[in-house]
């Protein structure tokens, strides 16, 4: 049984008591295989009244949920794909390289398809107004960046490596160092919207947010893997993550 | 052919507010155009409490119910109907977006928000759907919150993700759980 602390103690809980949360799920786990995030998961507080409580109602894909939108050329500036480049002056920080390629649930590459990627910069602060957290704001690094997938289905940002950051989901809580991502597929029903972590990070087993994975396989596809092929000598280090939506429902017309 | 194990998702957060909305993002026609309506309503929590950091997306089809595939929703140039869209909530939990009526039953609309740990899909169908066959598979008393209802500036659909007007929400036959 999961014992939750509600209302103004939840930023109390200690990390000792979250983690015993986490594995009370852990433990309960049946074995059976989990693709996504249970969204009813209460070590991550913010959950507890924004998850929806009845099972999702089974609907067969119609008109434009089996099509996606069309972005292009005129939607994305290919120099929007590196975040390095942004203000006058290089941004602190390692800088890195993430690139992987984005498939559908049958192996076939997303081609053309708009990728967004946020991230804290080096110190772990986010640009945006609500953080709070008094770590230092970077001039030279805003933290958003966008691109199109290539004709096999890449993406590829340059980037810095964001830093561990603070939250207030309980006593002492900080989330893995993450890139946020979102990807689009052929049609609506591939809509995807993650994180993508850095390999052997000492965070993840504290982290709600990424243990709402349940399935370790399944949350193991959120780790990149460090590519040394990807890294540069003297300018930066590489990082490969590749990302599988759901399956299409539509026949695609063009050949893989 | 070889079925991959989808990706997981995780929670858009709380940050997403200088990367994901974009100039008229929420605007697929100009505010004020000739036959735009506005799609509009609040993101509720548990509580029925407006849910400020939330984000809809819409994609829908065009008047005559055709599937849209044009670039440009990400710089609009004021004429291409692209037929997607954003809208974020405000501190009052309220999106808006101002489109065009679809001459097909429904909008699609995909839920992102802080605290909701992967994205929902629900369909806001338009007043006069309700004999549509889709809605006659769902629990009579949960039909009504698929349905917009009518107002002086277009359709209102509040999206609840918890409580006792919970709002609907979809899978699809490939997802996995």
């Amino acid at each position: 049984m999961v014992r939750v602390t509600l209302g103004s103690d939840a930023a109390e809980a200690t990390q000792a008591a979250i983690s015993e949360e986490i594995g009370a799920i852990a433990q309960a786990w049946d074995g059976v295989p989990e693709t996504q995030p249970r969204l009813d998961y209460p070590p991550y507080r913010s959950s507890l009244l924004r998850h929806p409580t009845k099972a999702p109602h089974q609907a067969d894909p119609e008109g434009v949920e089996l099509w996606a939108p069309v972005f292009g050329e005129r939607d994305v500036d290919p120099l929007e794909a590196d975040l390095t480049i942004q203000h006058r002056g290089d941004p602190l920080g390692e800088r890195i390289v993430v690139t992987g390629r984005v498939l559908d649930g049958d192996g076939r590459p997303v081609r053309g398809q708009l990728v967004e990627v946020w991230q804290a910069n080096a110190a772990g602060r986010y640009i945006h107004q609500r953080d709070q957290h008094p770590a230092p704001l970077d001039p030279n690094f805003t933290g958003s960046g966008r691109c199109l997938t290539d004709a096999v289905g890449v993406y590829r940002f340059t980037t810095i490596k964001p830093g561990p950051y603070p939250w207030r989901n309980h006593r002492n809580a900080w989330r893995p160092a993450h890139i946020h991502f979102s990807l689009f597929g052929t049609e609506l029903t591939q809509r995807l919207v993650t994180q993508m972590y850095f390999p052997g990070d000492p965070l993840f087993a504290l982290d709600p947010i990424l243990q709402s994975v349940v399935d370790p396989t399944a949350r193991e596809r959120l780790v990149a893997t460090y590519d040394h092929d990807l890294t540069k000598p003297e300018l930066l280090m590489g990082y490969r993550w590749d990302v599988v939506l759901t399956g299409p429902h539509r026949t695609p017309m063009e050949d893989v | 052919m070889t079925e991959l194990d989808p990706t997981a998702g995780q929670t858009v957060g709380p940050f997403f507010g200088y990367a994901l909305p974009f100039p008229d993002d929420e605007h697929l026609v100009p505010p004020g155009s000739a036959g735009s309506v506005r799609l509009h309503g609040r993101v509720l929590d548990g509580d029925g409490a407006p849910v400020p950091d939330a984000i809809l997306e819409l994609w829908q089809a065009d008047a005559e119910g055709n599937v849209v595939q044009e670039p440009g929703s990400l710089r609009r140039d004021g004429h291409t109907f692209t037929g997607w869209g954003r809208a974020s909530t405000d501190r009052t939990g309220h999106y808006s977006f101002t489109t065009i009526v679809p001459g097909t039953s429904f909008f699609a609309l995909t839920v992102l928000a802080r605290g909701l740990l992967n994205r929902l899909f629900t369909r806001a169908y338009l007043p006069d759907a309700a004999g549509d066959p889709f809605l006659a598979t769902v629990d009579t008393d949960r039909r009504s919150t698929l349905l917009t209802t009518g107002d002086e500036t277009g359709f209102v659909f509040d999206v609840h993700l918890q409580g006792d007007r919970e709002t609907v929400f979809l899978s699809y036959p490939r997802h996995k759980r």
